[in-house]
């Protein structure tokens, strides 16, 4: 196995039914690089990243994630990986510093840990003032950024990202992938969804995802240079009008 | 275990900070179990009731008069006429009236028999029921009090004694009801409730992804709960014990455990109905739905069973709150020990072991 290859993916494939929501899709993605997963709605994204974090099983195919197979051994690949849903997913009833408190504690940091990394976490994200305020009253773009901190919590090789910037204003956007970058400098790899296609000019490399099939998958300047177009947006359009 | 502390603490958080549920754990018990005691009650206390006397003698007086100063009545008005009556019960001054005929003490020795007409408001069936046998109990005792000098011979006289609450109250019949619906409300509604708004915000993903096992999930979600539950059924106890003055027979520990018993099957329900519903709404109509109205309707709470149709009696069996109000009935009332409740309590048990193994069962299939 190639140490540098944090996620494997072979053929993987989920059948609901008939219905074949992800099909034989194969990619690999290295240490350290933010990986776009690019695809409409439907096309099967969500489904293929269930699998690749442990909370679905796959029909067929063969996937390694942090090194670990998703078949066998989903319980250690959720050790070495953070996540952050499509859905704001924090407790709003919890400040945040309970927040924070919650989530290193099921996964297992000690609570000197946790309270190293709550103050450096808390002053770095400037939320001082409101660390002991409800999560609830915080504005969106604050509770998106705290939520991709809190998933970076217990250092994982690898951080999921659904859909991470849904809803933010395009300044909020800009800091939050400033923060994907310091992550990814730090050696987390990045996987992340995204319906921006501004944003996958960011990207290391991005996968397209079409009716569950991956139809195209490179750098955003090779891509744009194959398709012959000005944007990421033109590509995305040429391939899912086919 | 830090973790599975860490866990609990959150969900005390979330209960803690929530009114709505704050309110309903312990708010709803109280106002509950006193809402049954005091205000729906069987029993009647100085009910107004009109004397119409045709003959004003003696005996009439003396009967007259035993039943105003007893407690359950209190004669509001005395007429005259057989026209008045239906006009004092139209007016609705009283509930009952008594009908005098005419020279009752001299057909009472000359006869050996004198009649009172008891005229009740049905209006409310069981009122009207209940004081018609009030007012017959304080007769007989008259009679037999006339009745004592003379021997007669061969004289069926049918001494009723009711047992385990001989003062027929109310409260007895009520408390081990409303705890049932209190555990059940708590147990099931709150756990479906607080599993499926985890569904809801897209928390419960993130608690799939992270290293705890579904099953730490689950107990961590349901073990306030118990705790809460258990102290529910606490306050229940002792404010029956200490504002109803109902006495708890049997004991108080057999009680806790058979409590915590139907308290985890109520849980198991709970999850079940999290496993099948995708909001809050729709976790809390399925609890009120499928739980709540079988519990308070065919549990044996309020309607008795065996006066239920067949149909409805078999499925009674299959309602876990029935057993349960046998049980706690039993060691409240009767200070029965296991071995008289061991089949109802085995019963219990073999429901929660079904339910718990059928919800563990779909929880686990709707994480796919």
């Amino acid at each position: 196995m190639n140490n540098n290859k944090v996620i494997q993916v072979e053929g993987l494939t989920k059948m609901f039914g008939d219905f074949t929501a992800v099909n034989a899709i194969t990619f690999d993605v290295k240490k350290g690089e933010i990986f776009g997963f690019l695809g409409a709605n439907g096309a099967g994204k969500t489904t293929a990243m269930k699998m690749l974090i442990g909370i679905s099983n796959p029909t067929s195919g063969k996937a390694k994630v942090a090194g670990f197979d998703v078949f066998t051994h989903a319980e250690d690949i959720k050790k070495n990986i953070g996540y952050m849903s499509q859905k704001f997913a924090l407790y709003d009833d919890l400040t945040v510093k309970e927040n924070i408190t919650f989530f290193g504690g099921i996964y297992g940091l000690s609570r000197k840990r946790i309270k190293e990394k709550s103050t450096v976490l808390i002053e770095e994200l400037g939320l001082e003032k409101v660390a002991n305020k409800l999560v609830g009253s915080l504005p969106l773009g604050w509770k998106q950024k705290l939520s991709f901190s809190v998933s970076l919590l217990h250092d994982p090789k690898i951080v999921f990202l659904d859909e991470p910037t849904g809803g933010v204003d395009p300044i909020t956007r800009r800091q939050f992938w400033e923060m994907i970058y310091k992550a990814a400098d730090q050696g987390t790899t990045v996987f992340v969804t995204t319906h921006y296609m501004d944003e996958a000019e960011y990207c290391d490399r991005v996968s397209i995802m079409v009716d569950g099939k991956i139809e195209a998958l490179d750098t955003p300047k090779k891509l744009k240079e194959q398709f012959n177009a000005e944007t990421m947006n033109n590509v995305f359009l040429k391939l899912a009008r086919g | 275990m830090k973790r599975f502390i860490g866990f609990i603490k959150k969900e005390f958080y979330h209960i803690f900070r929530d009114r709505r549920s704050l309110f309903i754990l312990f708010g709803m018990p109280i106002a509950q179990i006193l809402l049954f005691g005091f205000a729906i009650t069987n029993e009647i206390n100085n009910v107004d009731i009109a004397i119409l006397d045709h003959s004003k003698d003696a005996t009439t007086k003396e009967i007259i008069n035993k039943i105003a100063s007893s407690k359950y009545f209190s004669t509001k008005q005395i007429i005259n006429r057989e026209e008045d009556i239906a006009s004092v019960f139209k007016k609705g001054q009283v509930k009952a009236v008594l009908n005098f005929e005419k020279d009752f003490s001299k057909n009472l020795i000359k006869e050996n028999k004198a009649t009172i007409q008891i005229i009740t408001d049905a209006t409310d069936p069981n009122t009207a029921n209940t004081i018609s046998n009030y007012v017959n109990a304080i007769l007989q005792k008259y009679q037999k009090e006339l009745n004592k000098d003379i021997t007669m011979v061969y004289q069926i006289v049918p001494e009723t004694r009711m047992v385990y609450n001989p003062e027929l109250k109310s409260v007895y019949m009520f408390v081990p009801g409303v705890m049932t619906i209190i555990l059940m409300l708590v147990s099931a509604m709150m756990t479906s409730i607080s599993i499926t708004r985890e569904k809801e915000l897209g928390t419960m993903e993130i608690l799939l992804v992270s290293p705890l096992k579904p099953i730490q999930v689950i107990i961590g979600k349901v073990f306030p709960y118990i705790f809460l539950s258990i102290i529910n059924a606490a306050i229940i106890v002792m404010l029956s014990i200490f504002i109803f003055k109902m006495p708890v027979q049997g004991s108080l520990f057999l009680l806790g455990l058979e409590s915590i018993l139907f308290i985890i099957s109520a849980l198991a329900l709970g999850i079940l109905i999290s496993t099948i519903s995708a909001t809050q709404q729709t976790a809390m109509m399925i609890s009120l739905m499928a739980l709540m109205l079988p519990v308070i309707l065919l549990s044996g709470f309020i309607f008795p069973i065996s006066s239920m149709p067949l149909p409805l009696q078999v499925i009674s069996n299959i309602i876990p709150a029935k057993w349960f109000i046998i049980i706690i009935k039993g060691i409240m009332l009767k200070d029965v020990g296991l071995q008289f409740i061991w089949k109802e309590t085995l019963i219990l048990l073999g429901m929660t072991v079904f339910f718990m193994t059928l919800s563990v069962k779909k929880y686990k299939i709707r994480l796919e």
